[in-house]
């Protein structure tokens, strides 16, 4: 059953009998999800009409007014933020942290599901665990840690793990593994082992296993895991104010920070900076909305 | 490591009740080849050492420095070890802590009794098939994808007290940021409106992946929607239960950016991990004390790991 | 690889860092003496490129200038240091706060040659710890300075490490076409003062605007009325750790602070200095006493309506000629890829020219150096300039003149708590006493 349920499509599995003319209760159903979407989208939306308003204006006539319409903060944010530049740092960052991020925990999270030893639990422990800790508290040990170790001058021109992206990148993967590893293995423990049996007769090596026969199945659960990645270590800000000292390699969302002043900070140009820089992650949203749905089954479908 | 014993394959995992399958139920012991140890040596290897190297050596480190009185400049060498000096501050003189441990606990509290069931909630709701299913979801998504600055931003244009949406509707003047009695209140409200999507999307996700025959046949015995959850869906989805509960607790000992960018974690709103931040980032530049406030944390992290590891250790076991 | 650049260097970096014990540290102990022997010059000549020996044409400077206008100030410094040396100075801008939060981690790792900073406790401590440069024989170079600042820029062993550039007033700030229509005068003691909050509450206006959600503001009064009723010299004192913070004379300050607390907006925690001076900008409140920036909240067409006075004498054997005035500067590196560029730019950062580009340059700042041409100054600045001219004292702000730990973790909190509850100033100040004497003796 189970290897049913994962083949399965959930838009059109669902039963002829559910999809009934409009009943009250529907409507109220629609009515409280609408109200509550309404509740939630409120708040960014006023945030983003701010953004549309000139300082000076709300300055003088409070938040709670209408009028000093502008396109101004985007484009001073953009060139006051340098976001060109920066969005590239973004990517140079985000894209091999993700990528390595998921492999890795792929690959301890199949070892854990597919055998049994007895080491399994103190790793899932290790792993699960390293994503509770509080990051502030290393940075000390790691800021240390990271100064001391040497990089070739091509991979890096600080030469140290310190202010290169190879550091921040590490230190993302580092922290994210545990999440994913975590999803991951709960997602692969639900496979149907008679997959292995079969892989197992024709002789497929353990790699083969993994690359050719789990992979494959938990693509909507790595789809998933993706796009949440990518959102939380594109906006992670705070490893690359602390492990970088050139303010010309910072992401994106450490850049944003350059719309603030010593003293003096204009909210809505920060706001127009920080709609601008979560459209990234919007769009990687949208693009796999449906992936996702699907995707995060986390092995709840073993029936 | 490098010696794996003998493999266990295939885990005593209850077969599926519908299928019919040769397999049997005992433990098999295979002998794995040469090539296949090195690969599984391998692919737990590598993101071990990088796990223990850029996590948990840093964290042994801070255990370490919570000894001593260092502020993070000069050689190691000049490192004065001060015992239990920091925990003893840390408790007697610190007076943001109790306040701080008190918050964590609120901020448990809200999202493990209000915040998760409404976005579990949702996720049912959302289940059904729906128009403007989509919509609804990347509403309540959204604001877990946006970044810090905007979320602060939001907020502060609706709780200010000068300036605010909610002083201006409500013809008060409520100091939502500023009183301590209230702004707890008001951040954890900001945190449940984030902390909702996310559990809303995770819980979503787990529901798409029941088997509807489940819900069919519970249908046709005449069971009401919402005992059939109860009694049918909800069992089944143990796992994902369990990882709804795991990240509401993730969430709430680790909570920091949203006090962080309304006032630092000051005035009501100490968390614990905005304390160690406070302390160890920045000029203050205290690693000591912030590192015995941190090992604190690292210390009560490690009690809900526990239990959670107990609670998957005995699940296999059966 | 990148090169070690002793053998000691070389030996000490092949123990792993995870055993790095005491072996690890009297390596590199070997490895700064060895250092020291072979000569900064040569030091100077195995930096990160290979092409930066001691007679490069390259020198980088770490900003924290992230603000448009001081940032293009920068720029044509550096533009006009390139013209006159022919040494290429290369900006890594970092945002403000940012810069300022790991400063302690930016100097241990590879700062750039010459960086921004502020005069204080904070130059001193870095001097003290061998984490910044000496830079006394550009002092020698430089004219135009008071000796106040140089006085602010030298270390504890009496060498300067501080290149002053600019600086701001902290005064009481007000509108003058309110105080025009209102017929209100410049208060001259603690009494008038009083009499004038009474008389504006009267009027229908906060008397002093007041905002204390970020922490800092309240250290602005917190320092004033110490000035004020203590002098100086306890101020420092305090600053140090070596007052009591249990003693009377805190106790005055906190006490004429109650006193004066009804006057102030009320709700100062949830509220940021921004909002606060709109308040003022809007005509809602009297006065603010806050620093010279406040002039950013107004627009353009207001800017020649601001107006300040220092704040009044509350003890006459004090006098009321103390106040806070921060100097923001630049310092160099402890070991700069070539001292002597690094050197040749704080000389010319320190010159009259470099002064005539930031008056030109930024309207908001008051140049440091007294050769440059002031002309151009507003009505606004002159007064400023005059004010700090005439000031017997230059106290450089609480977060600046003490531990930064001491100032965020424990006063942050403890203003903060003194706002929200006056009347529990004992135990306050019990509280603040225990945890100074904690970070003090550590």
């Amino acid at each position: 059953m189970s290897s049913a349920t994962l083949t399965r499509d959930p838009d059109t599995a669902a039963p002829p009998a559910r999809r009934r003319p409009l009943r009250p209760a529907r409507v109220v159903l629609h009515v409280f999800l609408a109200a509550v979407a309404v509740g939630w989208l409120f708040p960014i939306l006023w945030a983003v009409l701010t953004s549309l308003r000139s300082y000076e204006y709300t300055a003088t006539h409070g938040y709670v007014s209408l009028g000093g319409w502008t396109l101004d903060n985007y484009v001073t944010a953009w060139r006051t933020a340098e976001f060109g530049k920066h969005f590239l740092n973004s990517v140079y960052i985000t894209v091999p942290a993700v990528l390595l991020t998921l492999f890795l925990a792929s690959c301890v999270a199949f070892v854990i599901a597919r055998f049994s030893w007895k080491f399994n639990i103190a790793l899932l422990g290790l792993f699960t665990a390293a994503n509770l800790l509080p990051q502030q508290a290393l940075l000390i040990p790691l800021f240390r840690m990271f100064t001391e170790i040497p990089l070739p001058a091509f991979m890096s021109d600080s030469e140290l793990l310190y202010d290169s992206y190879w550091g921040l990148i590490l230190v993302n993967v580092a922290f994210q593994c545990g999440f994913c590893v975590f999803v991951l293995s709960n997602y692969m423990k639900a496979l149907p082992h008679e997959l292995y049996e079969a892989a197992m007769v024709d002789g497929a090596s353990v790699w083969r296993q993994y690359w050719q026969v789990t992979m494959p199945l938990c693509r909507p659960a790595l789809a998933a895991l993706a796009t949440l990645e990518v959102t939380w270590i594109y906006n992670e800000f705070f490893w690359a104010t602390v492990l970088m000292r050139t303010g010309d390699k910072f992401p994106v969302t450490s850049s944003l920070n350059n719309l603030r002043g010593e003293f003096f900070t204009d909210n809505n140009l920060v706001s127009a900076g920080s709609v601008l820089v979560a459209i990234p992650t919007l769009v990687i949203f949208f693009l796999l909305q449906k992936q996702f749905v699907r995707g995060l089954t986390l092995g709840a479908s073993k029936g | 490591m490098s010696d794996l014993p003998l493999i266990q394959a295939d885990r005593a995992v209850p077969p599926p009740a519908a299928t019919t399958t040769t397999r049997g139920r005992g433990r098999r012991l295979r002998l794995l080849s040469g090539t296949d140890r090195v690969v599984i040596t391998l692919m737990v290897l590598v993101p071990l050492l990088l796990v223990v190297g850029l996590v948990w050596l840093p964290a042994g480190a801070t255990v370490l420095l919570s000894g001593t009185n260092w502020d993070g400049i000069g050689p190691l060498g000049e490192i004065d070890w001060v015992g239990l000096k920091n925990y003893d501050d840390v408790v007697n003189i610190y007076p943001p802590f109790v306040p701080a441990v008190q918050n964590n606990l609120l901020w448990l509290a809200a999202l493990f009794v209000v915040a998760t069931p409404f976005g579990m909630f949702l996720a049912v709701l959302l289940d059904k098939e729906l128009r403007g299913s989509r919509f609804y979801q990347t509403a309540l998504y959204l604001p877990v994808v946006l970044s810090l600055a905007l979320i602060g931003f939001v907020w502060q244009l609706i709780y200010s007290r000068d300036q605010g949406l909610l002083n201006a509707l409500l013809g008060s003047q409520t100091d939502w940021y500023g009183d301590p009695n209230v702004n707890i209140w008001a951040v954890l409200f900001a945190a449940g409106w984030r902390h909702v999507g996310y559990i809303m999307l995770l819980y979503l996700a787990g529901l798409k992946g029941v088997d509807p025959s489940l819900r069919e046949a519970a249908a046709v015995d005449g069971s009401s929607e919402a005992s059939t959850f109860f009694r049918v869906v909800f069992p089944v989805m143990r796992p994902i239960n369990i990882i709804v509960l795991v990240v509401t607790v993730i969430e709430s000992l680790r909570a920091f950016d949203l006090v962080w960018v309304i006032n630092k974690g000051r005035n009501g709103l100490e968390l614990i991990s905005a304390l160690v931040t406070q302390n160890v980032v920045g000029e203050a530049s205290r690693i000591g004390f912030g590192s015995a406030l941190a090992t604190i944390m690292l210390v009560v992290s490690l009690v809900f790991i526990t239990l959670y590891l107990f609670t998957v250790m005995r699940e296999d076991r059966r | 690889m990148s090169r070690p650049r002793t053998e000691a260097e070389y030996l000490a970096r092949l123990v792993p860092p995870s055993v790095a014990g005491l072996n690890r540290r009297s390596l590199l102990a070997g490895a700064a003496g060895a250092g020291t022997l072979l000569g900064t010059g040569l030091l100077a000549g195995c930096g990160s490129d290979s092409d930066s020996g001691a007679d490069s044409k390259t020198v980088s400077i770490g900003s924290n200038a992230s603000d448009p206008t001081p940032k293009d100030v920068l720029a044509k410094l550096a533009a006009g240091f390139q013209s006159k040396s022919g040494v290429t100075a290369s900006i890594n801008t970092v945002d403000h706060n940012t810069f300022q939060e790991n400063i302690n981690n930016y100097l241990q790792g590879k700062p750039d040659d010459v960086f921004t900073w502020f005069a204080g406790y904070r130059m001193r401590f870095f001097a003290a710890k061998g984490l910044a440069g000496d830079v006394s024989d550009v002092w020698g170079k430089l004219s135009g300075f008071s000796d106040a600042f140089k006085k602010a820029s030298t270390g504890d062993d009496g060498k300067q490490y501080f290149v002053p550039a600019s600086y701001y007033p902290w005064a009481v700030f007000y509108r003058k076409s309110v105080w025009q229509q209102r017929g209100y005068q410049v208060p001259k003691t603690l009494d008038e003062f009083n009499l004038l909050g009474a008389q504006m509450k009267k009027d229908g206006l906060n008397p002093i605007a007041f905002a204390d959600k970020d922490g800092w503001p309240a250290m602005g009064t917190f320092d004033i009325l110490n000035l004020r009723i203590n002098g100086y010299q306890f101020h420092v004192d305090l600053m140090a750790g070596k007052e009591a913070w249990t003693s009377d004379k805190v106790k005055k300050v906190f006490d004429t602070w109650a006193g004066l607390l009804p006057l102030h907006q009320p709700d100062a925690l949830g509220r940021t200095w921004q909002e606060a001076a709109q308040s003022l900008q809007q005509k809602k409140s009297g006065m603010y006493l806050l620093g010279l920036f406040v002039a950013q909240q107004f627009n353009e067409n207001e800017q020649d309506d601001i107006d300040f006075f220092t704040f009044p004498e509350i003890d006459s054997t004090i006098g009321a000629k103390a106040l806070d005035a921060p100097i923001d500067g630049y310092m160099m590196a402890r070991k700069p890829k070539s001292e002597t560029n690094a050197k040749k730019l704080l000389e010319y950062i320190g010159g009259a020219d470099a002064a005539n580009i930031m008056v030109k340059g930024d309207p908001g700042t008051l140049v440091a150096n007294t050769g440059g041409d002031t002309s151009g100054y507003t009505a606004l600045k002159k007064k400023a300039a005059e004010l700090v001219g005439s000031a017997t004292e230059i106290a450089q702000f609480l977060d600046r003149d003490t531990r930064p730990d001491f100032a965020s973790t424990v006063m942050i909190p403890a203003l903060q708590q003194f706002i929200k509850d006056p009347k529990d100033i004992g135990g306050l100040l019990t509280s603040i006493e225990n945890q100074k004497k904690s970070i003090f003796t550590s």
